[in-house]
């Protein structure tokens, strides 16, 4: 028997954060602080050699940003969490942690552009071979696998156009191959979706988006489940090894559940360096604590813009998993029934010139390549986030040249409205 | 008692009682798992007896090894068991043997026997099992959230301030907080499967 448990909201405010024990005060300080002094040398010796739970150097922990982490860990229903300088970097620490040179993961194709990239290139250099998998087939990820996958990433809300992805099926298929399913669940944030819930081993985060939710502060957070056995084969020696940059600790054995998120901390952002800063982290838990509140307005502004432009003459078509009629509107009721979140595209029958006519137009939406502001957002992927990908790599995920994308805010509806419908007749 | 899940007063309470714990299965090998949690509680002050036939004549931070719980030669209150569910029956049974009985008998996380349970709790012992007492002090003090783990609980109090070695931190009042549902699941179907 236990106490009953809390609801989301609840533990939006309150997970992780108690009153500081010295002075009382009742908002989480922002420890701006590179360093803390050891009670003696004993101590030190422990906490250097993790035989001790404490605090030694920001880049490897911190107080403020601890409190962030444990909030992402009990909204996501995680074990422990590790947050990081941004969600770029969030997903190197975890590949990190998987992959040795000349391994394979396999990624959905439909993602942020930038995670494309860093698939596509960087992680190359490190010898990290992506494969791609469309997400609206699920036997193209069965197909993927070979014996040198290590992996699985997909996005649960796929940016740019909002699609949403079978989160239980590529599961099943990451079960199958007895490899860790990864789910970048930016778009969703966990008031959404809670893909740990689904099967996912591990969540990340770019904390930059609805999260922190202000357009403030770059934060990443990498969310571990807890539900992967890392030592059944030796397929992921960073946690079943003994580990020599730790005098031969087994990372696992000693972690239990929460081995990968201690894996990241001492071999991944310790080594690596990511850190986030603490005011990012502090500015980042303010934003979490009006997480529901933002996301319902969200998505009900969403929703609202989503039926306007798809009754719009001057509009082709409109991607928002939240209309009935749209291809994923029955994955969105399993997945994100409260809403299926604020980023979703359309084009225009106008083609490429329309799309970049609307965006010099619009007089409330901000032009820029962000995504879960509170003010509302838009770009034109095409030429930006997704410039980098050639004609058939843009269409494949999302971001064909007539397609404009959105990032709705917290104003009015209406007024939101009003803008798109004055920037389409201009 | 439900061992699928302890309630945190339960816990609390065992912990802030107990001042002896002997440490079956305890390794001088200092990255051992054992060794780990055997220095964390001693650092908080428990008063900490390994017991390991294999290491008789050594010592583990200061601490002399005992051969078995009965060659200890003074009371006890609880028997941390670090050895896998297999081993665990002729530890309690040799527990029940002593005199004072012991308070507690805790069983180290991956560890569960649910026959030695019911034998201990029916002379009147406490039973923990499949739990490890460095991650509950650690989780019940909200010190594991300095490395951001999910402590499950919430608390509007303000804690004791730390300083080492101190033990009254456990004393904060605090309600259940998120749930780790996925990995208990996962963790129970390891086990079916073993
Ligand atoms: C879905 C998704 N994942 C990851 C990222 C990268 O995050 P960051 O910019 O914080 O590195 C973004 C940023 O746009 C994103 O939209």
């Amino acid at each position: 028997m236990t106490d009953r448990l809390p609801g989301f909201s609840t533990l939006a405010v309150h997970a992780g954060a108690q009153p500081d024990p010295t002075t009382g005060a009742r908002v989480t300080p922002i420890y701006q602080t590179t360093s803390f002094v050891f009670n003696d040398a004993d101590h030190a010796a422990s906490l250097f050699g993790l035989q001790a739970f404490g605090n030694i150097y920001t880049r490897i922990g911190n107080p403020t940003t601890a409190v962030l982490e444990e909030r992402m860990a009990a909204l996501e229903g995680g074990t422990a969490a590790l947050a990081v300088a941004s969600g770029h970097a969030a997903q190197v620490v975890v590949l990190q942690q998987l992959l040795m040179p000349g391994d394979e993961f396999i990624a959905a194709r439909k993602l942020y552009g930038g995670s494309i990239n860093q698939f596509t290139h960087a992680f190359k250099s490190f010898g990290w071979n992506v494969a791609w998998a469309d997400p609206d087939d699920i036997a193209s990820f069965e197909r993927a696998v070979t014996p040198r996958t290590k992996a699985i990433f997909i996005e649960s809300i796929a940016n740019p156009a909002g699609s949403i992805t079978d989160i239980e099926a590529i599961a099943e298929v990451a079960r199958k191959a007895g490899v860790p399913l990864i789910v970048d669940n930016t778009l969703a944030t966990p008031y959404l979706t809670k893909p740990i819930d689904h099967g996912a081993d591990i969540v990340v985060h770019s904390l930059t988006k609805f999260l922190g939710g202000h357009g403030n502060s770059l934060g990443g957070i990498i969310v571990d489940g807890g539900t992967f056995d890392w030592s059944k084969d030796n397929k992921y020696p960073m946690l079943s090894e003994p580990r020599p940059e730790y005098h031969g600790i087994r990372i696992q054995e000693t972690f239990g559940n929460f081995a990968f998120a201690i894996a990241c901390r001492v071999l991944g952002l310790r080594d690596l360096g990511p850190a986030l800063s603490p005011f990012n982290a502090f500015m980042i838990l303010t934003g979490i604590e009006t997480l529901p509140l933002r996301m319902q307005k969200h998505c009900e502004n969403a929703k609202a813009v989503a039926e306007f432009l798809a009754g719009h003459p001057a509009v082709a078509a409109v991607n928002y998993a939240g209309l009935a009629s749209d291809k994923y509107n029955k994955l969105a009721r399993k997945y994100a029934p409260k809403g299926a979140g604020a980023v979703f595209t359309f084009s225009l029958r106008g083609g490429y010139d329309a799309g970049v006519n609307l965006v010099s137009n619009l007089k409330l939406f901000s032009h820029l390549a962000n995504v879960g502001d509170t003010r509302s957002l838009v770009i034109h992927p095409a030429s930006t986030t997704h410039s980098q990908l050639d004609d058939a790599a843009k269409i494949r995920s999302g971001a064909a040249p007539d397609v404009v994308r959105l990032s709705i805010g917290i104003e009015d509806k209406e007024d939101l409205i009003a803008d798109l419908e004055q920037a389409l007749s201009a | 008692m439900n061992h699928d899940n302890y309630d945190d007063n339960y816990i609390r309470g065992i912990l802030n009682s107990v001042k002896s714990i002997a440490m079956v299965g305890a390794s001088p090998v200092n990255v051992r798992p054992s060794y780990f949690a055997f220095k964390y509680l001693a650092q908080r002050g428990y008063d900490m007896i390994p017991v390991n036939p294999g290491h008789v004549g050594k010592s583990l931070l200061g601490k002399p090894f005992v051969a078995s719980l009965s060659e200890i030669g003074r009371p006890v209150d609880m028997i941390d068991i670090f050895r896998s569910s297999a081993h665990i029956m002729p530890v309690v049974d040799e527990a029940l043997t002593l005199s004072p009985l012991p308070k507690v008998i805790w069983m180290q996380l991956g560890a569960r026997d649910d026959a030695a349970a019911a034998k201990a709790e029916a002379a009147g012992l406490k039973v923990v099992m499949n739990r490890c007492p460095k991650i509950e002090y650690g989780r019940l003090s909200s010190e594991i959230s300095w490395m951001g783990v999910n402590s499950r609980t919430l608390s509007s109090k303000r804690a004791p301030i730390p300083t080492q070695g101190m033990r009254l931190s456990l004393n904060r009042m605090s309600v259940g907080g998120a749930a780790t549902t996925a990995s208990d699941r996962a963790a129970k179907n390891k086990n079916q499967l073993m």
